[in-house]
């Protein structure tokens, strides 16, 4: 493989607060190559957002990277000058946000802030750059473009809004975007409409993407890897196939068997115990202890990511006991 | 022709259902204020606006059955949902309760009708009154309806809890000192406090994490085999319906467009819309899909389209369907749906 679009190694972001160190993003390692997807999972308090935000250097005090690397393309951004960072942002990577109105001004009309962005990053005319904004426009399957440019944000509905905010993030054509919880406020028609347009676009400009999410059936239809984030780390990576069908850790068993699905209708759904825990009161060792089937003495030292099959040496797990698979295929069959 | 459709939809065996609506409708008009008014008197200005949020509903609900409806944002499923949980009054139409007509009931039994249908609302954090501590929010109306004395109301509301998964020695905490799931424990404590046959969970799980979810959905489940209990689960979510409901109503702008059993719902969908919704569901087992989905968004219900509301979007829509509302019909044993198709 050649070099991936992103790298990051053992990033640590860390909020100080008056409670106690908040350790939201502890020890998270990945990478994305060019035209990959990659599903960025885990449920709210997980530490996936902080993540996202912190390649993009987007983290505010008392938030701020404590340790680790992003190497973007070969670049290091940790510890890059501010100047550096804003240059790269909205030209070479991107971000799309839950809530449009995040990236949208609502004072301003569409077309004004698109050719702001623009502009920002190349000196093309105003012309020119109108004429990028509304084939950008076009390309997310807006119809009528035209009049598009010329609306406030509040005139789109929530959809329309989500899809100029995608067509703003792909305007540059950047490497990387960072899409948090793009579809999650938005209707099932609609969510698939957006899909269908991240995934054309990522597609035919091989731009690497993760999508960061908590809804594990969305990443499965549109992702090519996936990482499953809990108490600020990656328990559990790898291929799709690999973690959606052969899990390892308990946690991504617990997970997928609290998906509500057709085979298995008006059955008890598998739960996981308990909630998710305070990250300033986390157990020594490993974070799910406490929720975990399997935890035993072994588990309060804190697991190193590794691939305990030998078959799948890019599927890695943080865990002391990880399911096998031939266990693992019995239980997915009954 | 309603006739047949009616036998088909209830099979001789089933009795009176729990819950019927018929031709229930409602519209929210936006006044005009003084200065609109006389505008509109001297024919300037624009007329009241009106949204037709449920547009003449006809729903029946069995007892003992849970009843999956779904839709989109906007398409009425609340609105309806709230008609028939009693906290919003309709427009027109008819609610009856075991077959009587929740309006014309004499005053005992209209309250006991009411009690008897309670509602869990979507958000946690703003259904429950966040200056009352737990033992209030579940014992007050147990207790204001006479069902315990006051002095049971303690050991009331401990077994309450204990039933909904909740520590009773938390109960004399205020509602923001737990976490999501827990407070939607707290809102389904209360509802069950009074003795509910009928509970209408309007997104009920919608704000909880996927985990914490499927915790919920075991207590739904779990509390209708204990307590006998009937519900209208309203969820936008399908895999979350398809897995707990026996009969599902889809409902598109307004109306029903189709019903029957979850199952043979699921299996092979009638109408275009449930079509598309069911294609669009994000599922575990498909990978790397090639989405493709349906062009356009619901349009506003201030001006619906004509006919059948979703001719603009549907791929086999023809001018029968601008010009005609589709007639909602019978179209196997206990499906109904209202397409044009169906007629060819």
């Amino acid at each position: 493989m050649s070099e991936p679009v992103l790298a990051v190694e053992a990033l640590q972001t860390h909020f100080a607060m008056r409670a106690g160190l908040a350790r939201a993003v502890d020890g998270v390692s990945f990478s994305v190559g060019a035209g990959e997807i990659m599903g960025l999972v885990g449920e709210s308090g997980s530490g996936k957002s902080v993540t996202g935000f912190s390649i993009l250097g987007l983290v505010d005090p008392p938030g701020r990277i404590a340790g680790g690397s992003i190497r973007f393309r070969g670049e290091e951004l940790v510890g890059a000058a501010p100047e550096r960072l804003r240059a790269l942002r909205g030209n070479r990577i991107a971000m799309i946000f839950q809530d449009p109105m995040m990236t949208l001004n609502p004072v301003l009309r569409v077309d004004t802030q698109m050719i702001e962005a623009v502009r920002a990053h190349a000196s093309v005319s105003r012309d020119a750059a109108r004429q990028r904004a509304r084939e950008a426009l076009a390309r997310t399957g807006i119809p009528s473009p035209d009049e598009r440019l010329r609306a406030y944000p509040h005139q789109l509905s929530g959809g329309m809004r989500q899809r100029v905010a995608i067509a703003i993030a792909f305007l540059n054509a950047p490497d990387l975007i960072v899409a948090d919880e793009p579809t999650t406020a938005l209707d099932v028609t609609i969510q698939a409409q957006i899909i269908h347009e991240a995934q054309t676009l990522c597609r035919e400009s091989g731009t690497a993407m993760i999508w960061i999410t908590h809804d594990l059936a969305v990443v499965a239809g549109l992702a090519d890897r996936i990482a499953v984030m809990y108490a600020g780390r990656i328990v559990e990576q790898g291929t799709i196939d690999q973690v959606i069908d052969t899990p390892l850790h308990p946690y991504t068993v617990g997970l997928l068997g609290s998906v509500p699905s057709a085979n298995r209708r008006g059955e008890k759904l598998t739960q996981i115990p308990g909630m998710t825990p305070d990250l300033l009161a986390l157990p020594p060792g490993c974070a799910f202890r406490a929720r975990c089937p399997r935890a035993d003495a072994a588990c309060t030292i804190a697991p190193e990511p590794r691939a305990p099959r030998a078959d799948e040496p890019d599927h890695l797990a943080r865990c002391q006991h990880p399911h096998d698979a031939p266990a693992l295929a019995g239980a997915g069959a009954e | 022709m309603s006739e047949t459709a009616d036998t088909l939809e209830r099979p001789a065996a089933e009795g009176t259902p729990l819950m019927e609506v018929r031709g229930i409708t409602k519209r929210f008009v936006k006044r005009h204020d003084t200065a609109g008014r006389i505008a509109h008197r001297l024919g300037v200005g624009p007329a009241e606006e009106t949204v037709h949020a449920v547009d003449g509903v006809d729903l029946a609900i069995q007892p003992g059955e849970v009843l999956g409806l779904v839709g989109e944002s906007g398409c009425g499923k609340s609105t309806l949902g709230r008609m028939i949980a009693g906290v919003m009054p309709p427009t027109e139409g008819r609610l009856l309760f075991e077959g009587q007509d929740i309006a014309t009931l004499p005053g005992a039994d209209r309250r006991a009708a009411t009690l008897a249908v309670q509602m869990i609302f979507q958000d946690p954090f703003a259904s429950l009154n966040p200056r009352k501590r737990v033992e209030e929010i579940v014992g007050e109306a147990p207790r204001v309806h006479g069902l315990v004395s006051a002095r049971g109301t303690g050991a009331y509301v401990d077994e309450i809890l204990t039933r909904v998964g909740l520590d009773p020695a938390l109960k004399r905490r205020y509602p923001h000192q737990f976490s999501g799931g827990q407070r939607q424990r707290i809102g389904i404590a209360r509802a069950l406090a009074v003795k509910p046959r009928f509970l209408v969970c309007d997104e009920a799980i919608a704000a909880l994490d996927v985990s914490i979810q499927a915790q919920v959905l075991n207590l739904f489940m779990d509390l209708r085999n204990d307590f006998d209990l009937t519900y209208l689960f309203i969820s936008h979510d399908l895999s979350v319906v398809e897995h707990i409901a026996d009969r599902v109503a889809i409902m598109y702008l307004g109306r029903i467009v189709e019903q029957g059993p979850a199952e043979a719902l699921f299996a092979a969908p009638n109408h275009p819309y449930t079509q598309a919704l069911l294609a669009e569901v994000p599922r575990l087992d498909q990978r790397r899909r090639q989405f493709e989905p349906v062009k356009g968004e619901i349009p506003s219900p201030l001006d619906p389209p004509s006919g059948c509301h979703f001719h603009p979007r549907c791929p086999h829509a023809t001018e029968r369907c601008s010009a005609t509302r589709p007639e909602f019909r019978a179209i196997a044993p206990g499906r109904r749906a209202a397409c044009h198709l169906n007629d060819a």
